[in-house]
């Protein structure tokens, strides 16, 4: 499916990345957005609600993010693409509806432009510490899929990527930017409608009297319905059977939790999106993820202008995480060097796939500002001592 | 299933979900039954309606009724439902909450969507407990009585929950009582007429756990306790204010006109198009 015009500001701008992200969204066709202003993430808000109502689109300040959460998910089953964007105190209020939208596995993007924390932390300043909340915030098992975007140009592009899987997979898809890449101006190409390529939701074609709501299909990803359309369906946040309606045992659970599960393990290698710069020869690989791994970049430069032959493995797609390919490198280079703004995330995720194959160092930031790339440098250089 | 009526037989999931989760003697079954012939009533087919609720005894309620129903997170039915509704205007949506989702946990979102006014009806079924969990005090638990959490009274004051609601800029409010079927009937069906934001307040209770805790014994016995303590508001000018004291006024409270949301975002489409 191409994208509608109407919501696609095709031409060369300069953007932001918390504006790129709402152009991605438009472009995306995202058409209700719901959400409570916290920076750095408000400049998001304040564009969608100027932009959305020219092209119909519904702009709604809740009174928090419980209910801004609760409205994506509701406008969800009301015909509507629909997201959030906040920063984490507010992402954590989010969570409790993040799972639902699991559970009933409701298409919806949250996009959180990180900031320092924990608490209120440094609301103006970049974080990337919410890593691992994007993977377990929610109570219970369950998979989403979480994207880092490290340029305004790529907020725009992982915005409209976000909404491809998130109609997929049929699951809440994160987009885990933060306060630098949201807040840097660069050039933004937005391209023609007809070459921005949507996944569009999965509506059943059955009628209401064959139409199971949780019934997968091969990939395990279940068909959608819409309030309205003569369905009259049941979801629910308790363990449901195929029909939607609720069952207290663990048998059910056991098949419903599986392949919430399964939907999303059992499609990574189709998921996982990764860029590599000079790995082909590397010795050592730098991991990082959105700002951090643009700082990375000069450190990489420095040392091989000095013969050691590093390069980069960059998590444009964090969750679920690219386990293969970290195990295939790790089979041929000397270390790993993770680069992130927090004391050990995504660090602790490379180890765990890396299982001893090669040397695992952290080059670790508490946030508040990027990792000077010395440090990097450093890193790199004790990595192949 | 012989004894339910066939009107209320129809919008039932009979064969999908009875018996259901409720006590025997329980009023959220009769606040139900209310519903489903005010919606019988106003001929709005099962499917434009959209039923969501919050987590409760009372907010099993959409799992047995045949319309589009949610059932979601505690406290926030009213935030779902907000979604809902702008994403399909055309939608009848109802929300069924308790006086623990809509006040304690939900409290915030209840006032917003009654400031905000978007064309909602929202039938609060206040039994004075949380129920699901328990029998603990809830916001509307009257001083001084028992719950499973308030073994030597609840000290704190209850909600007057159509004032609340009032207050807070619901442009209707209603109460009734699950002993008053009739008349609640006859509320939901203004309530869902209302264009804009309704409240039903509906007194109900929990026999078994209010009840048996606070000695007000059965299921008729706390009926008859809200025969005699319901006062029409078309007949309060007539009662003395000492006989008012400890009873509630039930009727149309509030009915006001104020611009419904979703019309008012209508304008902000043609404004914002206008502007080009
Ligand atoms: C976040 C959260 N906290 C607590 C609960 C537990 N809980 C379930 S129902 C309920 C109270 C319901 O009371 P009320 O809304 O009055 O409904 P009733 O059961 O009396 O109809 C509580 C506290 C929950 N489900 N979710
Ligand atoms: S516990 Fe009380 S409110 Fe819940 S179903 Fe039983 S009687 Fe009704």
């Amino acid at each position: 499916m191409k994208a509608d015009p109407k919501g696609v500001l095709t031409g060369e701008h300069y953007l932001d990345g918390d504006h790129a992200c709402a152009e991605g969204a438009l472009a995306a066709g995202c058409r209700f957005f719901a959400g409570y202003p916290i920076t750095p993430s408000t400049e998001v808000a304040e564009r969608v609600s100027e932009r959305f109502p020219d092209i119909g689109g519904i702009f709604i300040q809740m009174e928090d993010e419980m209910g801004s959460m609760a409205a994506v998910i509701g406008a969800a089953w009301g015909g509507a693409k629909s997201m959030t964007v906040t920063s984490g105190p507010g992402f954590s209020l989010m969570m409790e509806n993040i799972g639902l939208a699991a559970m009933m596995e409701t298409p919806c993007v949250v996009i959180n432009v990180q900031r320092g924390g924990p608490s209120t932390g440094l609301p103006t300043l970049p974080g990337q510490a919410d890593m691992m909340q994007a993977r377990w915030g929610s109570h219970g098992d369950y998979e989403i899929i979480a994207l880092c975007p490290n340029s305004p140009q790529e907020c725009f592009e992982v915005v409209i990527e976000a909404f491809n899987l998130s109609e997929k997979y049929r699951v809440p898809v994160l987009v885990m930017a933060d306060e630098c890449v949201g807040h840097m101006t660069e050039k933004v190409v937005i391209p023609k409608a007809d070459e921005i390529k949507l996944y569009p939701r999965r509506y059943t074609k059955l009628s209401p009297r064959e139409y199971l709501p949780f019934k997968p299909g091969k990939d395990l990803i279940p068909e959608m319905v819409k309030a309205g359309d003569g369905y009259k369906f049941h979801i629910t946040g308790l363990t449901h059977d195929e029909k939607g309606y609720p069952v207290m045992t663990w048998e059910a659970q056991e098949k419903l939790v599986r392949r919430l599960v399964e939907k999303i393990r059992l499609n990574a290698d189709e998921i996982v999106h990764v860029e590599e710069i000079d790995t082909e020869d590397a010795e050592v690989v730098i991991l990082s993820y959105g700002i951090s791994s643009r700082v990375a970049i000069p450190a990489i430069q420095k040392a091989r202008k000095e013969g050691i032959k590093a390069g980069q493995l960059r998590l444009v797609i964090a969750w679920p995480f690219p386990e293969k390919k970290v195990r295939e490198l790790a089979k041929k280079i000397k270390a790993f060097v993770v680069v992130e703004m927090n004391y050990g995330q995504m660090f602790y995720e490379v180890e765990r796939c890396v299982q001893g194959d090669c040397k695992t160092l952290l080059v670790p930031h508490g946030g508040g500002w990027v990792h000077d790339p010395e440090d990097i440098y450093k890193a790199i250089k004790e990595a192949i001592k | 299933m012989e004894l339910i009526p066939k009107v209320t037989h129809h919008y039932l999931r009979t064969k999908k979900k009875f018996p259901n989760v409720w006590c025997a003697g329980c009023g959220i079954g009769i606040v139900m039954g209310a519903i489903i012939r005010a919606i019988d009533k106003l001929k709005l087919s099962r499917d434009e309606v959209v039923m969501v609720s919050g987590i409760g005894c009372s907010s099993r309620m959409p799992v047995y009724v045949d319309f589009n129903t949610l059932h979601t997170t505690h406290g926030r039915p009213l935030a779902f439902a907000t979604g809902v509704k702008l994403a399909k205007p055309s939608l009848k949506v109802i929300v069924i909450t308790g006086d623990g989702d809509a006040l304690a946990i939900g409290g915030n979102h209840f006032i917003h969507a009654c400031r905000r006014n978007i064309d909602l009806t929202c039938i609060l079924v206040n039994n004075q407990t949380y129920g699901m969990t328990g029998g603990q005090f809830s916001p509307s638990t009257p001083f001084m009585k028992i719950g499973t959490t308030a073994p030597y009274g609840n000290r704190e004051r209850a909600f007057d929950i159509s004032k609340l609601a009032i207050a807070s800029g619901a442009p209707f409010v209603a109460r009734g009582t699950a002993y008053h079927v009739v008349q609640l009937e006859k509320l939901v069906e203004q309530a869902t007429l209302k264009k804009g934001f309704s409240l039903v307040e509906v007194i109900s209770h929990c026999p078994t756990l209010y009840g048996r805790l606070n000695k007000e014994g059965d299921a008729v016995e706390m009926l008859k306790w809200q025969r005699g303590h319901a006062i029409p508001i078309s007949a309060a000018g007539k009662v003395p204010p000492e006989k008012l004291r400890d009873k509630f006024l039930t009727g149309v409270l509030w009915d006001i006109e104020f611009p419904e949301y979703c019309e008012e975002y209508d304008k902000v489409i043609a404004e914002a198009q206008r502007r080009d």
